[in-house]
């Protein structure tokens, strides 16, 4: 499909938005900001804050909130719940605070605890009941949404060796993925009877899977594919079409399998991947460069093949950390930098023949 | 800090004569000089070892050539030898280099740090430590390794 009369694809800088005073280690869109309300993005960072951006009706981006004064240290990662009304955030203070947004305003409503060391990420599944959150403790928690702010940890998951720096639901399915310090990829699954289990751990060894730690993953937006990214300079593809929420019997052997590895584009640390909406990965790393794929459909190999469709080098003046594609405009990319910003991008030309 | 100590006789090496830089060999004065091999040593060489008074140059953990260095390319690597085979103290090292480095150089610069390969027992998990910045940024907001850091960057500032 041709979207501007054939030209080559460019990412273009729209917007460049100062604040943060230390390095901007997260970002996150919200998915549902309110009829008639524009995108909202929130960012965090080394400055023990939270920002939060929405656009004027001239068009330029400000920032509405500082959410700030909760956590004593790093705001490592923010992520909204599915319905826009509450901001979860990770912090290096072992805490994660629940945020409010009603009215235009936020309101810190809860504080989970119960991590030994820094939080590293939080998130949301797909039904907004269930949160997430892992920890340098090598643990992964599980948290159920109970009335009146309340929330009841209902799985400790122990696993991973090593420091675990994300985790993510997966969109349809309460299925969860956490990756770590320790290279792998886990899956994690309840059994039915609310006991939540490890039900595949995807490594180098066994699956083709990342020789270092894995910073960082997404699905695309039916969920039978994900991206992850790593230390090792590589983003792999995976097939996550088998359902691993159901329990496994003796006739259902299926799994995740690795597909692709995309290797030689970044030449740092990737840290940050995300899968938009029109199918296009970006990924964000410490080479300062952003690079965007799409699915090479003109591809005779067997399986499918990725291709990319531009690099630009020196998006940012140092390490990009977090890369998100804006849900309400696909075409909208963010992007945070150890140099303290948060950038907008407007992608544009032919990205995807 | 620790009952005992984790090298009680370390070997002390010569000090090697501080050479003065070498004038420009262009007289244009406003010509870009770049950052070189010995203005990297410069920086890290006086770093205080966190268990003696000694400096990183007098125990040998640095030397001029372990600084790898490409201006045109931004990136720096410094390979360092700890003391001992087992030293406890070399993350707390490599975390000095890092953070004098970070403080000296331009923000484009990449630094890597590394434990000199064979020099020591957990050579790749202290260099994938050292090299995850996450756990940088998580370990410099501990007060007490950040205290222990500014006593062994202090006479670097002299």
């Amino acid at each position: 499909m041709a979207m501007d009369g054939g030209a080559a694809a460019v990412l273009r800088e729209a917007h460049r938005l100062t604040g943060h005073t230390d390095r901007v280690w997260s970002l996150a869109w919200n998915p549902s900001p309110g009829a008639g309300a524009g995108p909202v993005l929130a960012s965090c960072g080394g400055d023990k804050a939270v920002r939060i951006w929405k656009r004027a009706a001239d068009g330029a981006w400000q920032c509405s909130d500082v959410l700030e004064d909760t956590h004593n240290r790093t705001v490592r990662s923010c992520a909204w719940s599915p319905d826009g009304k509450l901001l979860a955030t990770a912090s290096f203070d072992s805490t994660t605070a629940i945020w409010e947004y009603s009215g235009g305003d936020f309101e810190c409503v809860a504080t989970l605890e119960g991590h030994e060391n820094e939080v590293k990420s939080v998130s949301w599944s797909a039904s907004g009941s269930l949160l997430a959150t892992c920890s340098r403790d090598k643990s992964v928690w599980i948290w159920e949404m109970q009335p009146g702010n309340e929330y009841e940890c209902v799985s400790v998951q122990q696993g991973h060796t090593q420091d675990v720096k994300m985790v993510q639901w997966h969109p349809i399915l309460d299925v969860l993925v956490s990756v770590s310090y320790d290279n792998s990829i886990r899956v994690w699954a309840d059994d039915g009877d609310d006991e939540w289990h490890c039900v595949q751990t995807l490594t180098e060894a066994n699956n083709c899977g990342h020789s270092s730690t894995v910073w960082a993953l997404s699905f695309n937006q039916k969920g039978d594919r994900m991206v992850t990214c790593s230390d090792d300079h590589t983003l792999k593809i995976w097939d996550t079409s088998a359902d691993l929420s159901q329990p496994k019997t003796s006739d259902n052997q299926e799994s995740w399998r690795h597909l692709s590895t995309l290797t030689g584009y970044h030449n740092r640390t990737i840290f940050s991947a995300h899968w938009s909406s029109e199918d296009i990965i970006a990924s964000g790393a410490g080479d300062d460069a952003i690079c965007l794929f799409a699915e090479d459909k003109s591809s005779m190999v067997e399986g499918p093949s990725y291709r990319l469709i531009l690099k630009k080098e020196k998006a940012h003046d140092m390490d990009i950390n977090c890369v998100r594609w804006c849900p309400q405009d696909p075409r909208m990319l963010a992007s945070a930098s150890d140099d303290g910003t948060v950038k907008l991008w407007e992608l544009r030309g032919n990205a995807l023949d | 800090m620790v009952v005992g100590l984790i090298n009680a006789n370390p070997v002390v090496y010569e000090k090697k004569e501080r050479r003065s830089r070498q004038a420009p060999e262009t007289t244009d004065e406003n010509a870009a000089e770049a950052i070189d091999q010995l203005e990297i040593f410069d920086h890290i060489r006086d770093i205080k070892d966190p268990e003696h008074p000694y400096s990183l140059e007098e125990l040998n953990v640095v030397t001029e050539d372990s600084v790898e260095i490409n201006d045109e390319l931004s990136h720096v690597r410094v390979t360092f030898t700890p003391t001992v085979e087992r030293c406890s103290m070399a993350t707390v090292i490599g975390l000095c280099l890092r953070v004098k480095l970070m403080r000296s150089l331009p923000p484009r610069y990449k630094v890597d740090i590394r434990v000199a390969p064979g020099s020591h027992a957990t050579e790749t998990a202290v260099n994938k430590q050292l090299n995850d910045k996450e756990r940088v940024a998580a370990a410099l907001e501990n007060p007490n390794l950040l205290d222990i850091v500014e006593e062994c960057l202090s006479p670097t500032f002299a």
